[in-house]
């Protein structure tokens, strides 16, 4: 399953690091964070909520770059 | 603006003024420290503490504990203008980003402002604006004039012209009368359209279009892929290397017996720290695709994907299929051969072809215009494979291919022409030969005149038509190799045949009954796609409507952008490395390392920009 957030974040590199720490949470297939939109897309694995995902998406993000915000919808 | 721009950027004035007067001031020792620690803390509290942060959970390598490291190792070392300074100019660069950033943000939405915000519905008390989301199939919607068009449908009542330039970069409008279909996204101009939807809001044309081009930058190209596999080794590098400028020689100085010089030394691995920012290539490369894509879409042209956009700019072989896409696909009576007369044989073929459903019959019949006397034909016969024979106003004719002027005996000359040939024969004498040729497109000549320019070493053709006929197209347009006769499948086998050459092929098609071909190759174009969901689906890029010069447009927007990538990436990595080499000997100081790291994204930044204006390409 594929879902698209909207997210806040200031700088292109912050944007990179999202990435990896989006791509690195458990459940997460792929995510790709497109800094020009401002649009991250989740690729979750199967098995998984992507509810709960997302929230460990975000926590991880937040320690990389404590300024981000993720909307979880 | 937004608010927290606004903020930095009183910050900043703040932090110049202070600087100023600090300067004015006849500041001593401690003194001068605490003077300059206010415009310092000013500007960059939001920096150190970002950087505490950054401690808090290992993330050392972000450029905010660099700052932090650099500015406060510049204090230690007693150097409080340039601490203050480089603090400044990296809240400065930050603020010109986030505003350059915001700017083509927008201006690329403003391009792309074609989604309707509402629809109208009748209601009891006259119109209703309600949400486009909820109209459901088959409503019917009323667009006032000045309204975009906010799904697909049919026209039901009215008459207008429509403005579409916002899809197909197409300036002369459409007209829509009762049965045409429309597309969302066009600007009704004159009159009130009452339109029954056929597609719900999200599947219209200009959701799946705006969709689209959201999600292009998404797909990476290889340049963007570069870059920040690239970010994530420089930074570690360059800080290393700091750590190792700072350490290795005054430690080696110190056992040669020389006078170490640690300051100096620790002065130049601040300003390593400084450059190890790796800022200007990561904001500046998907900002100039971004950039491309917007501006080809402002054109009519849909571009899937940045990765499609860097392939297109190293395309050498393009693969046409050739009606629909240089040809349009409708017959038309091209030339009289050997006529004394030709009006006279284009009135007895159109007779004789009078009862024909042939669409060779019928482009004869639209060539001559007028009426057909049904009265005047008689004695029609049909030849099965060769033509008609009937007598018009008591004249015999014979109308058909050279195997029908043998059968009736008649004296001919043989034409020679790539179209289909119909030849004439009134009364047992030869009266000419008519000329039925799929007409090029408008721009056909044009465009392969210009693509070797651009770059594209091979054209290729590949035609399901007879092999003369395809041959005459090509060679006119002198394309490099052409194909007749081939099956759909065969088309498929051709193509890999020339991709196995290993150069980057774009295969263009109208995409209707191409999708194998399209998908096949590096990179799918489609034409004419408004309104076809068949062809934007199978398609890399997608051009909006039937010009084929759009084709060579598309490419030049590709170079361009890729150009402007790979002039921000050798000269921002150029600076860099060069600033890094200079800081290392000691002859650069900070303030060309503030350079090499703001001024650098500065220049690629605006740099990038440029990648947006395509309209005269």
């Amino acid at each position: 399953m594929k879902k698209t957030y909207k997210i806040e974040v200031d700088c292109a590199n912050c944007a990179n690091k999202m990435e990896q720490a989006a791509r690195k949470t458990e459940g997460v297939k792929d995510a790709v964070v497109n800094f020009m939109t401002l649009k991250m897309s989740v690729e979750f694995m199967e098995g998984y909520d992507h509810k709960e995902v997302m929230k460990n998406v975000l926590t991880n993000c937040k320690a990389v770059e404590d300024e981000c915000e993720i909307y979880l919808k | 603006m937004t608010k927290k721009q606004k903020n930095v950027l009183t910050r900043i004035i703040a932090a110049i003024i202070l600087v100023i007067i600090c300067r004015l001031l006849p500041l001593e020792g401690i003194w001068s420290f605490v003077a300059y620690m206010i415009p310092y803390l000013i500007v960059g509290y939001d920096i150190l503490k970002k950087a505490l942060h950054g401690i808090k959970n290992k993330q050392v390598f972000d450029e905010n504990f660099l700052m932090a490291v650099a500015t406060i190792g510049a204090i230690a070392l007693g150097e409080y203008v340039e601490a203050v300074s480089v603090m400044l100019f990296y809240q400065i660069g930050e603020f010109f980003q986030s505003y350059a950033v915001g700017r083509s943000r927008k201006s690329i939405t403003e391009l792309m402002d074609i989604r309707p915000d509402y629809a109208n519905i009748e209601g009891e008390d006259g119109l209703e604006q309600v949400d486009p989301d909820e109209v459901e199939t088959g409503t019917i919607i009323v667009v006032l004039p000045g309204e975009k068009i906010p799904m697909d449908g049919i026209v039901r009542e009215g008459e207008s012209r429509l403005d579409t330039s916002a899809l197909t970069g197409e300036s002369v409008p459409r007209s829509a009368r009762p049965g045409d279909e429309v597309i969302s996204g066009c600007i009704n101009l004159e009159g009130v359209l009452k339109i029954e939807t056929t597609k719900e809001f999200g599947e219209s044309t200009a959701s799946v279009i705006l969709d689209m081009v959201e999600n292009a930058s998404s797909r990476k190209s290889r340049s963007e892929q570069f870059i920040t596999r690239f970010a994530r080794y420089y930074t570690p590098a360059v800080c290393y290397s700091a750590l190792a400028l700072a350490v290795l020689p005054p430690l080696v100085l110190y056992f040669m017996g020389k006078d170490p010089n640690l300051s100096s030394w620790i002065y130049r691995a601040l300003t390593f720290l400084v450059i190890s920012c790796p800022c200007a290539l990561v904001i500046s490369i998907p900002l100039s695709f971004f950039g491309g894509i917007g501006g080809a879409s402002n054109q009519g042209i849909l571009i899937k994907g940045s990765n499609y956009l860097e392939a297109l700019s190293k395309v050498s072989t393009i693969v046409f299929d050739k009606t629909g896409t240089i040809t349009k696909g409708v017959f038309e009576v091209n030339e009289f051969l050997d006529c004394d007369n030709e009006e006279e044989t284009l009135y007895y073929a159109a007779h004789c072809e009078g009862y024909s459903n042939h669409p060779i019959a019928r482009s004869i019949r639209t060539a001559y215009g007028k009426d057909i006397d049904e009265s005047l034909i008689d004695n029609v016969r049909e030849v099965s494979g060769q033509g008609i024979i009937a007598t018009i106003n008591g004249h015999e004719v014979a109308c058909g291919n050279d195997k029908l002027m043998r059968t009736v005996g008649v004296d001919f000359r043989k034409a020679e022409s790539y179209g289909t040939i119909v030849y004439v024969a009134v009364d047992g004498r030869f009266a000419g030969s008519i000329i039925v040729s799929d007409v090029l497109k408008d721009n056909a000549e044009k465009t392969f005149r210009t693509l070797p320019t651009i770059g594209v070493k091979k054209t290729v053709m590949l035609s399901g038509d007879r092999k003369a006929v395809a041959e005459g197209i090509g060679n006119r347009l002198k394309i490099s190799e052409i194909y007749g006769e081939l099956l759909p499948e065969e088309k498929v086998e051709k193509l890999e045949e020339i991709l196995a050459e290993g150069q980057t092929t774009a295969f263009v098609g109208d995409g209707i009954n191409d999708a194998p071909a399209l998908s096949r190759a590096d990179i799918g174009i489609s034409m004419g796609a408004l309104g076809s969901d068949a062809a934007i689906e199978a398609a890399d890029i997608v051009l909006m409507d039937d010009d084929i010069y759009k084709l060579v447009k598309a490419v030049k927007i590709a170079r361009k952008c890729i150009r402007i990538v790979y002039e921000n990436i050798y000269f921002a990595i150029g600076v860099k490395l060069a600033c890094l080499v200079l800081g290392a000997l000691g002859i650069a100081n900070m303030w060309l390392a503030i350079f090499a790291d703001v001024g650098v994204m500065v220049i690629a930044v605006i740099n990038a920009m440029r990648a947006l204006n395509v309209k005269n390409l």
